[in-house]
């Protein structure tokens, strides 16, 4: 019943699809986390900046984003990002793509995190004599994100399904092989379930254990 | 309500550590505080009373910056309030504050609520941080308690700790900022009673209270407050036994007998 997937690299595949949504988890956790930080600032540029970029990026369609990284930085500027063959070059520029939108998302989390956090929290921090950044890494965003594990958990595997896109610059994830599968194949409603069942078994793990982390991890107060 | 001119009885020493000049303060269209003048003495204990909306709180706020303050000046052992900034920081170490809701570190041990400005302000290590943080819990009573969460303590060991945190920063002044109008009764003693020690020990203390007990028994100086202005300052048995404002004679009707 399953011969059609023999000569497809289906783990394959699929391993491409995680290692997109590790790489990309870790940058759009980091600079979401930035940016969430610039939009708390003191400094009204930074301030700006933040919610300027968060209000164009996540209004711009992901395709968009993910064609733009190819069509506009590597074909138009040139930028490879230190990868020296077209898969690697390809590979890199949708992790970018993807951490340029999903950071948005994060950001918006993080940022509802550190509004769950009381304000003479960050009070009592800087009355000990705590700079600004002090106050935001060992009081506030601590705090903000034990708050905001179950958004991120969200965030997290919309980002594992939105890795289907980067299949629209070459990348040689599960949707790619999907589409490449479909064509050749007859079992159309069958290779769509195998891999409607891959996303599953990635994403279903991802929100349970998650969710039993966001209880664990809770502040009390 | 009549005018009064500010009276003041007890002379500050020659040794001012905190210097209010003509402080003013808008929220909105509210003038909460109006031409603020006064002068704290290294040592001494000064509370502050009045009433609800009287601007005593924000002119707490206002010694560590926590609340900013439109014109005037306010110094600090002879230096003036940076902006922002490092030196503010600096500064906010050397200024203990306390707070009316506690505001421990939620995330954090009593312990490590307590050795936290050690290790990252004062860049102390760990293990004489630690030594410092146990025998100021000890100090304040709640030793048991080290390494417990703050919600997992009542409300007046959360506020000794609070202070125990403040105490390690090894402050010049002490911030009290209505300590214990969050506690059940039967818990405001024990904070009061800390607070009583530290006041013996020559801390200096600026403390904004409606606990009259503990102004009579350990302030040097009672600052009364009414709507944005400092209306009276005096020693506590003269301002208790013989107010000479109206506003304050008001006050005191109010809140003595019953």
């Amino acid at each position: 019943m399953f011969d059609f997937l023999e000569g497809y690299d289906l783990l394959g595949a699929f391993w491409v699809t995680v290692q997109l949504t590790v790489y990309s988890a870790i940058g759009s956790l980091i600079w979401g986390t930035l940016l969430a930080a610039m939009r708390v600032s003191p400094v009204p540029l930074m301030r700006g900046f933040g919610t300027a970029y968060v209000n164009v990026v996540r209004n711009i369609p992901l395709t968009v984003i993910i064609i733009f990284t190819s069509l506009g930085l590597y074909q138009t500027l040139s930028i490879t990002l230190g990868a020296k063959d077209v898969t690697d070059i390809n590979f890199r520029l949708a992790v970018l793509g993807l951490i340029a939108y999903t950071a948005a998302f994060v950001c918006e989390a993080v940022r509802s995190g550190i509004n769950t956090v009381p304000v003479g929290q960050a009070e009592a921090a800087r009355a000990i004599g705590l700079s600004f950044s002090q106050v935001l890494g060992l009081i506030v965003l601590p705090q903000a994100f034990r708050s905001v594990v179950g958004p991120l958990a969200n965030v997290l595997i919309a980002l594992t399904k939105n890795t289907t896109v980067a299949a629209a610059i070459g990348v040689a994830e599960a949707a790619y092989l999907m589409k490449e599968m479909i064509e050749n194949e007859a079992e159309l409603l069958l290779i769509s379930a195998v891999f409607a069942f891959g996303f599953v078994c990635l994403t279903l793990p991802t929100g349970l254990i998650l969710g039993w982390v966001s209880k664990k991890v809770a502040v009390k107060r | 309500m009549t005018e009064v001119s500010v009276t003041k009885d007890a002379v500050p020493a020659a040794d001012d550590l905190v210097v209010l000049k003509n402080v003013n303060k808008h929220f909105g269209a509210l003038h909460v505080l109006q031409d603020i003048d006064l002068t704290i003495a290294r040592g001494e204990v000064v509370v502050v009373i009045g009433p609800s909306g009287s601007g005593k709180s924000t002119l707490c706020r206002a010694i560590n910056r926590l609340e900013t303050i439109e014109s005037g000046t306010i110094s600090i052992d002879g230096k003036p309030l940076p902006a922002e900034g490092k030196e503010l920081a600096r500064l906010r170490a050397d200024v203990g504050m306390v707070f009316q809701s506690f505001n421990l570190f939620a995330h954090k041990t009593v312990l490590e609520n307590v050795t936290l400005g050690q290790l990252k302000v004062r860049k102390a290590d760990k293990k004489a941080a630690e030594e410092k943080a146990r025998a100021l819990l000890d100090r304040v009573g709640v030793t048991a308690q080290a390494d417990k969460y703050p919600a997992q303590l009542s409300g007046g060991q959360q506020q000794r700790v609070a202070i125990a945190r403040a105490l390690a920063m090894d402050p010049k002044v002490m911030l009290f900022d209505e300590p214990t109008s969050a506690l059940d009764p039967e818990m405001i003693n024990e904070v009061l009673e800390v607070m009583q020690q530290l006041a013996r020990d020559g801390m200096t203390m600026i403390v904004v209270t409606h606990e009259m007990g503990f102004a009579r028994s350990a302030a040097n100086r009672v600052v009364f407050m009414a709507d944005g202005k400092i209306v009276e300052e005096a020693v506590p048995d003269q301002f208790f036994s013989n107010p000479r404002s109206d506003r304050a004679k008001d006050f005191l009707s109010k809140i003595l007998h019953h």
